[in-house]
């Protein structure tokens, strides 16, 4: 009993009082557990998690930067290796935070651990926040370490340090939510797989990481700006190089506008305990 | 006892579950448990033993009824109902991959501990429960028994008002079982509601104060379990003797057999001693070495119980 009351994370009012669950100090120490665990856990797998995304960028550097860029000069004054850096590194990202959370969230329903934080007092917004924050430190782990690699056979060279990192973090914000929808759907290994593989990755590729769309036909130049991720590589390859396809507003537009539908809607999710509770 | 109602760790009033695809689970129950209680729900399997914890601790949406813990209602206030708890689910559900202690702290964490002082309850929970020196270990190369302990721990980890057991000592040896129980008993007696569900009817007969039987979704008896016991008429003992046995002399019991020529086994009613039995035996020259109580009292009685209700139900489907 003395161990209890002396305890300051949750309180253990009486009926008639005002009953709350974690206090601000609790939550904040839960949502620090919660990202350590998740940290540590892609930590503990980084020859899964880390090592491939830097080995791949590596090769479309070796491929496309050197084989191939040559013959393709320069595109909006920039040198072809150079005008892939910032796209294939949010790439990571986008990849890298989806992928955390959603098999970090499926991997908990899966094995069951995501009852030791059901039965917990965390409101299910810390939850989502602490997986999203989960699904950041991975994406933008990554993303330095692509970075590193980048520099290896580029110049490194940043237009806007604010916007760098605005659209790198928001884009992760972004896609760790998608990942955990994504792992509250699931319900079979599969199913983790299906998003990355038939909506991400194409519009990845067709989002402008090898390519200006001013080379498109005006076609597909309006169709591609139907693609949300063109818009976020284009910010960020604006934060690094100073050129883009679209004004750097709509960037943050978009990655606004789809961080608040995907938190809102995950919550409901979350509330209406949909693949969580029986 | 004066402020019974307010004093209840749990009440329950027309508690209804309805899973996905139909199946009725909870029909409608009605249970009050005290604070400080050690408590027992029996069932047989499928009885919806599982499904009344998890509405419990949050894992289970309910369909209809109300739920109190300690006086809050749980659907109005729900986080503080579930920072009084601690639970040990029916099955492992905590993270293999882990190191045992990082099972445990983390939980500390969620519930809103900081690290440090997880960690310091943690070491002091998996001292107590025996499993200290895995600390490091992956939690996946614990045996069942241990794997058991450390749900135990885990769900202790910030010192719950209300721990409740979903069948803990499945799987887990006599000795093991024993020190379970000690651990249990010494916890509740700390002043920590404890309830359990169990498959072993010795379990609930040796650790619980009070009882409710559960069969189909309903609750078929609800009371303390000195009082269920008292219901009980016979008890069967097996008797050992020293050497064999060839016919058996009129004894002042209720029946009497010879299982084979060195094990009797006889009936008694409350009111009978087993002293009787003894002299009786040895005025032939018969020594019993060993004996040993062979029906569970509340084994029969659950049977029973059991059977009453499955004919009621049969009766009230048939009308
Ligand atoms: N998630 C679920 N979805 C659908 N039906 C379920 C689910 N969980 C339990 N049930 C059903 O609800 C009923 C009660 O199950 P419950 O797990 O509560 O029983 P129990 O008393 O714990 O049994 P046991 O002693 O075997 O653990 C059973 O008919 C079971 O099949
Ligand atoms: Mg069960």
């Amino acid at each position: 009993m003395s161990i209890r009351s002396q305890s300051d994370a949750f309180d253990h009012q009486g009926p008639g009082e005002k009953a709350v669950g974690l206090t601000p100090r609790g939550a904040w120490n839960a949502f620090l557990m919660l990202l350590t665990r998740e940290i540590l856990r892609f930590g503990r797998i980084w020859v899964q998690t880390v090592l491939p995304p830097m080995i791949m960028t590596a090769l479309y550097f070796v491929v496309f930067g050197h084989l191939i860029g040559p013959r393709i000069g320069e595109i909006d004054g920039v040198p072809y290796i150079q005008y892939l850096v910032p796209g294939l590194i949010l790439m990571s990202v986008i990849t890298q935070s989806y992928a955390n959370s959603v098999s970090s969230f499926f991997g908990a329903k899966f094995a069951r651990h995501v009852e030791e934080l059901l039965v917990s007092p965390m409101p299910n917004w810390l939850i989502i926040v602490g997986y999203v924050a989960g699904g950041v430190a991975r994406g933008l782990t990554v993303g330095a370490a692509v970075t590193i690699v980048a520099l290896l056979f580029a110049e490194l060279s940043v237009h806007s340090v604010l916007n760098l990192f605005g659209v790198a973090l928001m884009t992760s914000i972004l896609f760790a939510l998608g990942g955990l929808i994504n792992a509250v759907y699931a319900t079979h290994f599969d199913h983790i797989s299906i998003v990355p593989t038939f909506v991400l990755t194409p519009l990845t590729y067709l989002g402008g990481v090898f390519y200006s769309i001013n080379m498109l036909s005006e076609f597909w130049q309006q169709a591609s700006l139907y693609n949300p991720i063109l818009y976020i590589i284009n910010g960020f390859r604006y934060a690094m190089l100073g050129i883009s396809d679209v004004p750097i507003w709509s960037t943050y537009a978009i990655l606004a506008v789809g961080i608040l539908i995907a938190y809102f809607y995950l919550l409901r999710l979350f509330n209406k305990g949909i693949g969580l509770r029986g | 006892m004066s402020n019974a109602v307010e004093s209840n760790a749990v009440e329950i009033y027309e508690l209804e579950k309805t899973y996905e695809g139909g199946t009725r689970a909870l029909k409608g129950i009605e249970l009050a448990i005290a604070e400080g209680d050690f408590f027992a729900l029996l069932g047989p399997n499928g009885a919806g033993k599982s499904t009344t914890i998890g509405i419990l601790c949050s894992l289970v949406n309910k369909t209809a009824g109300s739920v109190r813990v300690f006086g809050h209602d749980l659907d109005r206030d729900r986080a503080w109902v579930k920072a009084q708890i601690g639970v040990v689910p029916q099955e492992f559900n905590f993270n293999q991959f882990e190191p045992v202690e990082e099972v445990v702290i983390n939980q500390g964490g969620f519930y809103g501990m900081t690290r440090k002082a997880a960690k310091k309850r943690a070491h002091e929970l998996l001292k107590q429960l025996g499993l200290y020196d895995k600390r490091e270990g992956m939690a996946r190369a614990l045996s069942g028994g241990m794997k058991r302990r450390l749900m135990i721990a885990r769900a202790l980890v910030h010192d719950p008002r209300m721990l409740i057991l979903d069948e803990p000592t499945a799987g887990v040896d006599i000795e093991l079982r024993r020190g379970m129980w000690d651990f249990l008993t010494q916890i509740n007696k700390q002043g920590t509601t404890i309830i359990l569900t169990t498959h072993y009817l010795e379990e609930a007969e040796a650790l619980c104060r009070n009882i409710a039987i559960i069969n189909e979704g309903r609750i078929v008896e609800h009371n303390s379990m000195r009082n269920l016991l008292a219901k009980l008429s016979q008890e069967t003992f097996v008797l050992y003797a020293r050497e064999p046995v060839e016919s058996l002399p009129e004894m002042p019991v209720v029946g009497s057999r010879l299982i084979d020529d060195e094990t009797i086994e006889v009936d008694l009613n409350r009111d009978q001693e087993l002293t009787g039995v003894f002299d009786v035996l040895r005025g032939h020259g018969i020594v019993i070495e060993r004996m040993k109580n062979k029906t569970s009292r509340l084994e029969e009685l659950f049977l029973r119980l059991v059977q009453d209700d499955d004919a009621a139900i049969n009766a009230e489907e048939r009308s």
